[in-house]
């Protein structure tokens, strides 16, 4: 189970509907309990730093990686992946996604349609080296009930 | 000894260890005794010829190791290799 708070969730939109056309990306930090559960807690924008057509392809230049990971160390979180978008296509991984994901991370793709309809969706590589969806779940906390 | 940076993805074949320490040499020994500590580690970093897989860039330091001696890279006692998957995908 992944849990996305809303405002995180809020800041992966903005990112996918100010990049497009283009295809937007980023990393995503949190927490995960014992069975994985994750809790993504934070974004960081980066640039798409693919040559050529930004619309169909994003590449994340390797040292925003190491940013990224020194980002995670210094905020006591976990790298736990990697988002993007996937402007006038389904949330649904692409070859090109499953050849180069890495293991452990969660992949989130934002669809965004020209008619504003904007869905999200996450993913994981499997033991055989295959896009499991992971249930994006919501955010829910509990109030203290008054007396 | 040299240390190495394992990427968060790669943790778990190094036992959740995030640095591990090398001796000096060049980046084929370095790889050799990565990847016979931790023999899970080789399908991620190396392909079926043995070179280093072209999803993976190793650094030293904000320097690309295909852009020095590549393999033949020298190791020294101080220097810091960044192991750091690429990152891409697409439509």
């Amino acid at each position: 189970m992944t849990i996305i708070e809303p405002a995180t969730r809020a800041l992966l939109v903005e990112d996918a509907v100010r990049a497009f056309p283009d295809e937007c990306c980023g990393f995503m930090f949190g927490v995960e309990d014992e069975e994985e559960n994750r809790l993504i807690k934070e974004i960081l924008v980066v640039n798409n730093a693919k040559e050529g057509d930004k619309t169909r392809r994003f590449e994340i230049s390797p040292l925003d990686y190491l940013k990224a990971e020194q980002y995670a160390i210094d905020n006591n979180l976990l790298l736990l992946g990697i988002y993007h978008s996937h402007p006038k296509h389904p949330a649904i991984p692409s070859e090109t996604d499953r050849q180069a994901a890495q293991p452990f991370f969660s992949y989130v793709i934002i669809s965004v349609l020209e008619n504003n309809i904007i869905t999200l969706r996450s993913w994981r590589l499997n033991e055989e080296e295959k896009f499991e969806e992971e249930k994006i779940t919501d955010y829910q906390f509990t109030l203290n009930e008054k007396e | 000894m040299a240390t190495v940076i394992i990427p968060t993805p790669l943790r778990k074949f190094t036992n959740n260890t995030a640095k591990l320490e090398v001796k000096a040499g060049n980046i084929d020994d370095t790889i050799r005794q990565l990847t016979t500590s931790f023999p899970d580690l080789k399908k991620h970093l190396l392909d079926e010829k043995g070179k280093v897989r072209s999803f993976v860039n190793i650094f030293i330091g904000n320097d690309d190791i295909r852009n020095l001696e590549q393999e033949k890279t020298i190791v020294k006692e101080d220097t810091v290799i960044s192991i750091i998957p690429a990152i891409a995908g697409g439509i």
